[in-house]
């Protein structure tokens, strides 16, 4: 674990970096549970995905500046997060195929 | 003697056949192909009694023999199910009689029944009947026998119910099922509780011992009595249910809704004396050690065969007439039975006359008393009636049927050298040995058998003429061929050394006639029929007489003594009013309102709370995220 | 007092864009509102020196996901026209809970984390070390869920290619390779 230093001039505290990362985080959430439309769902979860890559790489750095476990977990979420999307936006253009438009509450028909 | 078997599977597979092929067969195929089947199962009926008696004897008696006999359900250690067969005299009897009788009505029902709805129908439920009654006087043990008691219950029930749109008829299958059903029950717990004790069902292993197998049944006792006599009395309410003793003779009359040949082959000659095989099946114990149930059915048999003989002598009904003619002739038979005293007959010693001659009796009875039937189904047939009142100078319209008719006629009355004369005299005889009364007793029943008898053959075959609106004519040869082959069993039965075969140990004897009492029951025939003539003759003014002189006994008699209105009352008024009443009450209160109520609030439950199961990941993951803060938020605050 | 300079610009682009991302009305808008995120999140990489991490971020999101996007926008949108939203009460509730959670966490972070750490060796990680730990099989290297991620990035281009194709079962495909020249405007109507 690196030294603590308390409020040196021109440093940037790990609390600032975390709290971005929050921010981007409920920002995400909200678009996750408010928005009706399949493809603003799917930026609020990239939102979601992007603010946890950011928690990784400052806790990573700040905490644990010998290791990199942090950064590769950030490599990985970035990796799989592209597959998402692409598996997530295939899926989209056949909804909007079949139903016309990518309305989450459009789609109901497969309930039954 | 391994083709018995085919003796079971035959009715079974054309009542199969037939039931499934239903209404693709014609008519004529279905009718052609049960009374096949039957010839083949009465040819290999008689070929094992021939086997049978043919084998030689040990120690000079008929020896029981199980061609199959298969484990079909262990329970527990000792106690199991069997199926199989069992060959002994009264079961190869049983079988001669059953094949041969059911044999006639098949033959019979291609004329009675021509043209009929449901015609394959009425055939395949001949033959389930026909494999039934052979199942059960086959038995290897008691739990089968009551396997296919209850099928021959059934296939009553099915036959009775044949013309189910007749609303009586309906009611009378019911009535038959249910009473025999109730009596059933006694019978069920009596096998239960002899197994219990005895720790088998197989009859050879009950009876074939010296009767230490029954000893803790014998010990045991309750409420006075042993455990034994407890359910030999339960077994034999089972026998009396289906034998229709008094007083659960009730559905017998009723069941006469039924087609004719049915009545002849079940409700004459075949099932309703399974109640006296039962008995003579279990004779070794009721003989053995509990002397005092066989007292019983003795008594039990004899009020049965007077008060059931009084009834006939009123009815007009022709049918009727023949249903307690046949109630009363059963009781001759119980009576039989109740009055031995030993399993032997030899000259010296008459112990087991009375089982003897049962078993004579039976045998004499189902042919003659099937013949009767079949006679009246011939005239029912021809003049469409049942009612004595419409009828009257038949003989010269219909020859054949009244010339066999007369035939059984003087056999149940006891006239020799027919059939019916030798047993019943048989009957008298043993009950003359067991008690003079009871000798008395039923030689006074053999009178009244007599006089209704005949009663009912003047007022069919002489009297007034026939001046119905349909031309009586006499049946075709499939009904009148049945009539003169019975006719001439019953003519040439007595004849039969049937001692020689069926006998309580299987020890052969040689019936001697007891000549003062022979003397005594022919003089009291005569008188019977002598009356009969007397009043029914001729005119029809002298017919008058009998209600006119004892109005109050002859209403009685007319109405059966009241004993369906006693029923009646006991069930409707009673149980119905008192017990089954509050009882639906509770059930459809109590029981169903809790069981609507616990659905009620189910659904009223789901419907409050299916919102939350919408399908809508948003709506998850929102709740979600709030339990997730809610608990963040408590952990902090603690 | 540069660094703190950019980082208080990257973090104000962020806050900003990612609410503005969420609440536009318009996709294509929310898309560019989220590549403006993504570009500063590559930022923040940098200055907390993982310069690997910067270059996966611009190439992979910048780059390849955020095409992605917009080609999707534009196959299922009409250029400009707004998106229906929820129900005021949903969008309401979301927001109080967004917003909940928000100072909740935010408590936990401050009350924590009150005291500022500083990075003692600020180096940068050679390629080469990360090369190293990405195939190699020793503790904390990353042979294994690097192949994993390869297989499932290979899936998913399976996947995708499977479902977005137009939708042929199988024994429509023998169908059409049968009777290949005559059907396929028939099933551009069908779909």
């Amino acid at each position: 674990m690196g030294e603590i230093i308390v409020n040196t001039a021109g440093a940037i505290p790990l609390t600032a970096y975390l709290i971005v990362g929050l921010i981007m985080f409920f920002a995400g959430i909200y678009g996750f549970f408010a928005r009706k439309n399949l493809i603003m769902i799917l930026i609020s979860v990239e939102l979601v995905l992007n603010a946890v890559d950011i928690n990784f790489a400052a806790f990573n750095r700040y905490l644990f500046p010998d290791q990199m476990e942090g950064m590769f977990y950030a490599l990985f979420v970035i990796a799989i997060a592209a597959c998402e999307t692409a598996v997530a936006i295939a899926i989209i253009i056949n909804v909007y195929r079949k139903f016309g438009n990518t309305e989450v509450d459009n789609i109901q028909q497969m309930k039954e | 003697m391994e083709y018995t078997l085919l003796i079971l599977l035959l009715p079974m597979l054309s009542f199969l056949g037939i039931g499934l092929m239903g209404r693709k067969l014609s008519h004529r195929a279905a009718g052609i192909t049960g009374t096949l089947v039957l010839t083949v199962v009465t040819l290999l009926s008689y070929l094992t009694a021939l086997d049978y008696f043919t084998t030689q004897k040990v120690n000079g008696a008929w020896q029981a023999i199980q061609p199959y006999n298969i484990t079909w359900l262990n329970v527990g250690e000792r106690l199991h199910i069997d199926l199989g067969i069992l060959l002994d005299p009264i079961s190869v009897m049983m079988l001669v009689v059953i094949s041969t009788v059911s044999f006639m009505v098949h033959i019979y029902s291609l004329g009675y029944m021509k043209g009929e709805k449901g015609f394959q129908r009425y055939y395949s439920f001949l033959s389930l009947f026909t494999f039934s009654m052979m199942g059960l006087v086959l038995s290897t043990n008691i739990f089968q026998m009551y396997i296919f008691w209850e099928l021959v219950g059934v296939s009553s029930y099915l036959l009775i119910g044949f013309y189910y749109t007749k609303p009586e008829a309906v009611a009378a299958s019911k009535k038959a099922f249910i009473v025999t059903r109730f009596a059933d029950l006694f019978f069920l717990i009596g096998i239960l509780l002899l197994s219990f004790f005895t720790q088998t069902f197989d009859f050879e292993a009950i009876m074939g011992g010296d009767g230490s197998i029954l000893s803790s049944a014998l010990g045991t006792t309750f409420l006075g009595a042993s455990a034994l006599t407890w359910a030999m009395a339960l077994i034999f309410i089972g026998a009396a249910g289906k034998s229709a003793m008094f007083p659960l003779h009730i559905w017998l009359p009723d069941a006469m809704e039924g087609p004719t040949p049915v009545s002849a082959l079940i409700h004459a000659a075949t099932m309703v004396v399974a109640g006296v095989f039962l008995v003579a099946r279990l004779f070794p114990i009721y003989i053995g050690f509990t002397p005092e149930v066989l007292q019983g059915i003795a008594y039990v048999g004899a009020f049965t065969a007077l008060f059931s003989a009084i009834i006939a002598v009123v009815q007009t009904d022709i049918k009727r007439v023949l249903a307690f003619s046949t109630i009363s002739q059963i009781g001759f038979m119980m009576v039989a039975l109740g009055v031995s005293t030993s399993m032997k007959l030899t000259p010296e010693d008459h112990g087991g006359l009375g089982y003897m001659a049962s078993m004579f009796h039976l045998f004499t009875h189902a042919m003659f008393k099937s013949l009767l039937f079949l006679g009246a189904g011939s005239i029912i047939h021809a003049i469409h009636s049942n009612d004595m009142k419409d009828m009257g100078g038949l003989r010269k319209h219909m020859p054949i049927t009244h010339v066999t008719f007369l035939i059984a006629c003087l056999a149940i009355a006891g006239i020799p050298p027919l059939s019916g004369f030798v047993s019943k005299d048989e009957i008298v005889t043993a009950a003359y040995q067991f008690s003079t009364g009871m000798g008395i007793w039923m030689t006074v029943t053999a009178g009244f058998t007599a006089f209704y008898m005949f009663r009912l053959y003047f007022r069919i075959f002489w009297g007034k003429e026939y001046r119905g609106e349909v031309k009586p004519k006499e049946s075709p040869r499939s009904m009148t061929y049945p009539l003169i082959f019975l006719a001439l069993i019953t003519l040439l039965g007595g004849f039969i050394p049937f001692g020689q075969f069926v006998t309580a140990d299987g020890v052969p004897y040689t019936i001697q006639l007891n000549s003062t009492v022979a003397i005594i029951s022919v003089v009291v025939a005569l008188v019977g029929i002598g009356l009969a003539t007397l009043l029914y003759r001729k005119e029809e003014k002298r017919a008058s007489w009998l209600p006119s002189r004892s109005s109050g006994l002859y209403k009685a008699a007319y109405n059966r003594f009241y004993i369906d209105e006693a029923y009646l009352f006991v069930t409707k008024k009673i149980i119905f009013n008192n017990i089954s009443r509050p009882l639906a009450w509770f059930d459809r209160h109590v029981i169903d309102g809790a069981m609507n109520g616990l659905a009620w609030i189910t659904n009223r439950a789901s419907d409050a709370i299916k919102g939350f199961q919408s399908g809508s990941l948003q709506w998850y993951a929102w709740v979600f995220l709030l339990g997730t803060l809610l608990i963040t938020l408590f952990a902090i605050l603690l | 007092m540069v660094q703190q300079i950019v980082f208080i610009i990257l973090a104000l682009v962020i806050a900003l864009c990612s609410v503005l991302a969420v609440t536009s009305k318009r996709v294509i808008r929310a898309a560019t509102y989220l590549l403006f995120v993504l570009l500063a999140t590559s930022g923040l990489f940098l200055m907390l020196n993982y310069h690997f991490l910067f270059a996966v971020q611009v190439m992979v999101y910048a780059g390849g996901i955020m095409v992605l996007f917009i080609m999707a926008i534009f196959l299922t949108h009409q250029p400009g026209k707004r998106v229906a939203t929820k129900s005021s009460w949903k969008v309401t509730s979301s927001a109080l809970l967004a917003v909940a959670g928000l100072v909740l966490c935010g408590v936990i972070i401050v009350r924590n984390l009150s005291c500022a750490f500083r990075v003692v060796t600020e180096h940068e990680i050679s390629m080469h070390t990360i090369g190293q730990a990405l195939l190699g099989t020793e503790k904390y290297q990353f042979l294994l869920p690097f192949e994993a991620i390869s297989l499932l990035l290979l899936a998913c281009i399976i996947g995708a290619i499977m479902i977005a194709r137009k939708d042929r079962g199988v024994k429509e495909i023998e169908k059409v390779e049968n009777e290949e020249t005559e059907n396929s405007e028939t099933w551009e109507k069908s779909l």
